[in-house]
């Protein structure tokens, strides 16, 4: 197939240019790009993490963010305990290791995860998307109650999780790989868990839940089982994030930053591997360059480039549903030719009536 | 508790849950008989609060101005139905979800460079102004008691309109079976745009009313939305009388959480800490209920289809 074989080509020159792209950014004096594209990687991990629910899993979570706030707030918490030494509910010191703190935000989002997706799981369709908002929204306001964590002001974590030599996340360039690997590990794990059993079960569960569960299988075991395992991947993600930025606060959960996850999940083309990590990188890099570009055109034109975001989404949900991944495969023209015919998009199971 | 207290705190928890009862009415209604999630509701809740606070500027009536924003949030919610979200009827929610959080993104620009990015401030109007004393001893805002009178006015005509007209009898039939209200010669399309407006009204209407009791902002629409999605998901998606009952509710709990909660743990934990969770409890509270509901009846009390 020459889409897979184009496929290849593009991902191999995804792969080289991240991993050349350090050295050469310092070399030409631009280690702005270093940091802009370590913070791009974990987004990326994000998106990959909602990605694995929503694209295999046909599960639509608004509230994403959630999780990766909470990744957050565990580093950033960790960190307020580790400086001013006392303890956490007087139990638990704080620290700065990131063996510690990197593995307690997974466990600790994956923890929130469960109940959540417990109770939204027993829902589908429109009530499931509204929920997970609702859930998502509760944390923030619990986050902005948090007086002891500075409320809606949040934290600044002014130190960086410490992690053995040789790795050094206060180094531009140490920092950038650790987030590439974490990445491409958490991809690779996708890759081989959308192709298990597991996997399977999960994306049938997707096409036809009730025929999955008349073979025998607990669709809903499988996909709380997913729910936790991204929400754990999200909490990764945010630790990194707030170590990234150097802040944690309620505006990591905001409900606009789910929105933008999903933006990303669907801009890169939802339920492939890649996708998401073309997403976060087109998204940020428009939102980096794109009020600047407007502002060469017109005097204040940049500060409303979202205007411009708005009709554009509307545009590729009508008209480029497989995203920048269609773009790589060559079948973006064919999809949109066949859009303006007036048969049905192949590709779409007929939607299953009530 | 002191009752005079008890009964202000009950007026405001119901003015709350009648404000969402407007969103929320609309809402279920596209949710229901379309089988559609729409973000973009909030939006025409902000339209409305910025067309009001416009003509209130030009007329210098706050009646005129609501009923003059009124019809035009609707017409902004025509538009918008007939240019956008016509062709996302029969696609997947995920599309849905994204095409109207573009609108959103849309909607704040827009109004940003219209109006700007500093909140526009709204009076209530003259002979609403001061306070009623409807039990002797106990003054409340003439303004939010009016907001109440209107959302109960705006039950009794939905109740009568989805009830006892022919479009009610309608939009019930498409709820519960489109494509055989399609079949029997219905032109279902119109009867869609004729739901949407009539969201996007009540939505201007809540707006307009939230106005001079919150700040007009960009983003306004989206606090109430999230919680107009409780109300929703707790009352039962596509029931009006679901949707009522779970507005006062959440108005009720939100409320009063926000009053009761702090107090009452005063009596267990000591006044920092209490303040503490209380508030923290008390924002929680209403997702706390929406979740035992779920919990128990995952369809919402009232729920639309059998």
């Amino acid at each position: 197939m020459a889409g897979a074989r184009r496929r290849k080509i593009a991902l191999a020159c995804l792969l080289g240019f991240l991993v050349l792209l350090p050295p050469v950014a310092l070399a030409a004096g631009e280690p702005f790009y270093v940091s802009l594209f370590t913070r791009i990687l974990i987004t990326a991990l994000a998106a990959a993490s909602l990605n694995l629910i929503l694209g295999f899993g046909g599960m639509v979570s608004f509230g994403h963010a959630a999780f990766v706030g909470i990744g957050g707030y565990v580093v950033g918490i960790a960190f307020v305990h580790a400086s001013d030494g006392t303890l956490f509910l007087g139990l638990l010191p704080g620290t700065v290791s990131g063996f510690v703190v990197l593995p307690l935000a997974m466990i600790v989002a994956g923890l929130v995860a469960l109940p959540i997706g417990a109770i939204c799981l027993r829902t589908t369709g429109i009530s499931f998307i509204m929920i997970t908002l609702a859930f998502a929204q509760m944390l923030y306001y619990l986050m902005i109650s948090l007086r002891r964590y500075n409320g809606q002001d949040g934290i600044a974590v002014w130190q960086r999780s410490e992690l053995p030599w040789p790795i050094d996340l206060d180094d531009r360039m140490s920092f950038y790989y650790v987030a590439l690997a974490v990445l491409l590990a958490f991809l690779y794990g996708t890759h081989r868990m959308v192709n298990s059993r597991f996997g399977r079960v999960l994306r049938a569960a997707k096409d036809n839940e009730r025929r999955v569960r008349a073979l025998g299988f607990h669709a809903y075991r499988y996909k709380l089982a997913a729910f936790v395992i991204a929400g754990a991947a999200a909490g990764l993600s945010g630790a990194l994030l707030v170590n990234s930025t150097g802040f944690v606060g309620p505006s990591y959960l905001e409900w606009h930053r789910s929105g933008d996850l999903i933006v990303m999940v669907v801009l890169g083309g939802v339920g492939t591997l890649f996708g998401p990590v073309l997403g976060a990188g087109a998204l940020m890099l428009l939102e980096e360059f794109i009020p600047e570009l407007l502002n060469g055109l017109a005097d204040g034109l940049g500060e409303h480039w979202k205007i411009f975001l708005g009709p554009i989404l509307i545009l590729i949900v009508l008209y480029a549903r497989r995203g920048l991944m269609g773009l790589v495969d060559g079948s973006l023209g064919g999809s949109l030719l066949r859009r303006l015919r007036p048969e049905p998009p192949p590709g779409k199971p007929p939607r299953r009536r009530r | 508790m002191d009752p005079l207290l008890l009964i202000e705190q009950s007026l405001n928890g119901f003015q709350l849950g009648v404000m969402l009862f407007l969103m929320a009415a609309g809402l279920t209604l596209v949710f229901g008989v379309m089988d559609m999630i729409n973000l973009a509701h909030g939006s025409f809740y902000m339209v409305g609060a910025y067309l009001t606070a416009t003509f209130v500027g030009l007329f210098d009536s706050f009646l005129l101005a609501v009923v003059l924003a009124v019809p035009l949030a609707a017409l902004v919610g025509v538009v918008v139905e007939l240019v956008a979200l016509r062709t996302l009827y029969g696609r997947d929610h995920l599309d849905q979800v994204l095409a109207t959080f573009g609108l959103i993104l849309f909607f704040n620009e827009l109004v940003k460079i219209v109006w700007g990015p500093v909140p526009l401030r709204l009076t209530p109007p003259e002979f609403l102004a001061g306070q009623v004393e409807l039990i002797p001893g106990a003054p409340y805002p003439a303004f939010r008691l009016a907001v109440i009178v209107v959302g109960i006015a705006v039950g009794a005509f939905l109740w009568y309109l989805i009830g006892r007209t022919r479009l009610g009898m309608l939009i019930r039939a498409g709820a519960s079976n489109r494509e055989m209200v399609t079949a029997l010669g219905v032109d279902i399309a119109r009867i869609f745009t004729a739901v949407f407006a009539l969201g996007a009204g009540l939505a201007g209407l809540a707006g307009a009313m939230a106005g001079p009791i919150l700040a007009v902002e960009v983003g306004m629409g989206e606090h109430i939305l999230i919680l107009t999605f409780v109300v929703i998901v707790i009352g039962g998606i596509g029931s009006v009388k679901g949707a009522f009952v779970g507005a006062v509710l959440v108005g009720m709990v939100d409320t009063f959480g926000r009053v009761l909660l702090p107090t009452t743990l005063k009596l267990f934990l000591d006044p920092s800490t209490a303040d503490g969770v209380g508030a923290s409890l008390a924002s929680m509270a209403i997702y706390i209920l929406m979740a035992a509901v779920l919990f128990f009846r995952p369809r919402g009390l009232f729920p639309a289809h059998g």
